[in-house]
């Protein structure tokens, strides 16, 4: 772990932390930016997938893709304008907070249609192993995509052809109001993996160098060609499903309470400190800029462009 | 060398598509095909054992020999997971074709192709092109001189009207060998999602001379392939012969039918249409789909709409009914068009 890399992945998890809690003031505030599912508290899994991977991997993610965006290095500009539904927005407005892509930064997509994300990203895995590159792809997924057959057959596929790929497991408790407990028999979903023929690891999601370790191990084996890994992160969302649901319709308060302090962003920054990979002054000054990245990104949406009505004919065929 | 530029042979409609995705592979290392048994007996070369099925239609039969298994890729049974690689891998770098065995399938794997592959240049405001062919065949075959399709309701429907309603996807359904070698090269080089509708009892039914060389057959364009004065017949796929069929027995009775061949369902060419139809002033459009919802409709529609004042007489379909396909032979010839109803409707509107 290098200094440069620790100090990337805070700013990096404090960036999505900032971005996602404007956000939530922004929708609080009645600005209408669609239907968002904030990342809050799940961070550290983005960040410490992303930081194994080089910027001519991919990630396929899901509905609560903000953080994943972030992660890769999406522009938090174009994605903020893109919520904002302007014509500077990553989808040029068409796509809002379900679809944001930026296929430059290999981001190949936020996709709220669950398990679907998995079957794109063995295919990025398959297109590397065909055109013999090292790319690897990672596949994000809640544990509430672990009961949908897209699923399934993804990771089948990605064994029987040793394809590169990290399927990673966003295990945040609940899909929507319905609890892992009830709706998965095994304790833990990387139990699983050895069913598929794959290696599979449970890590602590609230733990961002964790997180980093696996991605590594698996990211290391995929470029050798030997094939995909599942890493099941424990973590916690903050907030409802979306913004707007209370949770407390489905869950306790201490429960919130205690993954709460577990917090991976003070977890990590206690770590660096600890470690003298950052100092008191070099968080304050992180604070500023991630504070001030996102002042501009607001800026930049609300001061862009609306699309011109013409934008609707556009981009239905290639070409 | 020049000479075999322009020679051409005899070949099935699923020899042309083969020659089409064997000359494509040969010209882009970037095009892949994968489905269940494009090749066969995956895994089993080092018993001598390749090359086992070659495709619902065995149009993919040879390929795996020439190309490897790392371009021609025999999949476990899942279409949804395996369109789904399909359209990952052509957002990143490859042009796969990918064959999903018959149209009935697409129940399974229907997210990706209509939420996925169809709308990802628009949704993602055309950032990423999309190089993707889903090949698939469908269709009954209706024939009581000999026997039916006997594959019954999950087997042999035709569905593409649930395909061309969906924005984004582009579906074509050739009627000949030429054309679908031609159709199938245009599909693979177009950068959208392309779905090439194969009729079942057209694969090694419908035979004609197709060029050595490779040529594109443009998508988005219909063929008038029989010119007439009196009607139009429009058909689709296989209902194409079952028009010029119909046309035949019209011209004994001295009724002159035009027909055109639909070809490509979307973009769908109104233009060539409609001209014939003001020209015949009669229109009756021949679909082996079910009726509601129908491509049939739509394109009676679209006349009604844009060719109303030429119109002799009310527009006419000849459809299959709204039913289930059903197994018996002597149903199954009850459920699909034929040139006697295409004769029937052309009289009603002749008075």
């Amino acid at each position: 772990m290098t200094q440069d890399l620790a100090r990337w992945m805070l700013e990096r998890m404090m960036l999505i932390r900032e971005f996602e809690e404007r956000l939530k003031r922004l929708v609080d505030a009645g600005v209408p930016v669609g239907a968002v599912h904030l990342y809050v508290g799940q961070e550290a899994v983005a960040v410490g997938i992303c930081a194994a991977l080089r910027k001519d991997d991919w990630i396929a993610s899901t509905h609560r893709g903000h953080g994943h965006c972030i992660a890769k290095g999406v522009d938090v500009r174009g994605m903020m304008a893109e919520l904002y539904g302007k014509a500077t927005g990553t989808n040029r407005g068409k796509g809002g907070s379900m679809h944001i892509t930026d296929v430059t930064k290999g981001m190949l997509g936020v996709n709220p249609i669950v398990g679907a994300g998995a079957t794109h990203a063995i295919g990025a895995g398959l297109s590397a192993k065909v055109r013999k590159t090292d790319q690897v792809c990672a596949a994000f997924f809640g544990e509430g995509a672990a009961g949908i057959g897209s699923l399934h057959e993804a990771m089948n596929m990605a064994a029987i052809w040793d394809l590169p790929v990290l399927f990673v497991c966003e295990n945040n408790g609940y899909a929507q109001a319905t609890p892992v407990e009830y709706a998965i028999a095994v304790k833990n979903i990387a139990d699983r993996a050895p069913a598929y023929g794959m290696p599979g690891e449970v890590v602590d999601g609230q733990d961002a160098m964790a997180v980093f370790d696996a991605a590594q191990r698996a990211v290391h084996r995929a470029r050798l060609g030997q094939g995909p890994t599942l890493i099941e992160c424990k973590t916690y969302r903050y907030y409802g499903h979306h913004q707007g649901d209370n949770p407390l319709r489905y869950r306790t308060a201490e429960e919130e309470q205690s993954a709460r302090d577990r917090d991976c962003i003070k977890r990590l920054r206690k770590d660096l400190l600890s470690r003298a990979l950052v100092t008191d002054e070099e968080i304050v000054q992180i604070e500023a800029r991630v504070k001030a990245s996102i002042d501009e990104a607001v800026q930049f949406a609300e001061t862009s462009p609306l699309p011109e009505p013409d934008e609707l004919y556009r981009h239905v065929y290639v070409g | 060398m020049n000479s075999t530029s322009v020679e051409s042979r005899e070949l099935t409609q699923s020899q042309a598509i083969n020659e089409a995705i064997r000359q494509e592979m040969q010209r882009d290392s970037s095009v892949i095909i994968l489905g269940e048994d494009v090749a066969g007996a995956a895994g089993r070369a080092h018993l001598g054992l390749v090359d086992a099925w070659g495709g619902a239609l065995r149009a993919t039969r040879g390929l795996i020999q020439e190309f490897g298994p790392d371009r021609v890729i025999d999949t476990p049974i899942a279409e949804m997971g395996f369109v789904g690689a399909a359209v990952g891998a052509a957002m990143t770098g490859l042009r796969p074709i990918v064959e999903v065995m018959f149209v009935d399938l697409i129940g399974v794997c229907y997210d990706q192709i209509i939420n996925q592959a169809a709308k990802m240049h628009y949704m993602m405001g055309g950032q990423t092109a999309l190089p993707l062919v889903i090949r698939t065949a469908f269709g009954s075959r209706g024939d009581k001189r000999t026997y039916g399709g006997g594959a019954a309701a999950q087997h042999s429907q035709t569905l593409y009207s649930v395909l061309a309603h969906v924005p984004g996807l582009k579906v074509v359904v050739p009627s000949t060998a030429y054309n679908a070698k031609g159709l199938l090269i245009s599909a693979i080089r177009d950068d959208g999602p392309v779905v090439v509708m194969e009729h079942k009892f057209l694969g090694f039914a419908a035979k004609g001379d197709v060029p050595r060389d490779s040529y594109t057959y443009p998508i988005g364009k219909a063929e008038i392939v029989r010119r007439g004065k009196d009607v139009t017949l429009c058909g689709i796929g296989r209902m194409t012969h079952i028009c010029l069929e119909a046309a035949d027995r019209l011209a004994a009775d001295n009724i002159s039918a035009e027909v055109v061949d639909v070809l490509t369902l979307a973009p769908l060419d109104e233009e060539t249409i409609l001209e014939s139809v003001r020209r015949t002033h009669r229109l009756v459009v021949v679909d082996e789909d079910h009726p509601v919802a129908s491509m049939a409709r739509d394109i009676a529609a679209i006349a009604a709409d844009k060719a109303f004042d030429w119109l002799d007489a009310p527009v006419k379909t000849v459809t299959a009914p709204n039913t289930p396909v059903p197994f018996a032979a002597v149903l199954e010839a009850e459920y699909v068009p034929n040139a006697e109803k295409v004769v029937a409707a052309v009289r009603t509107q002749l008075g």
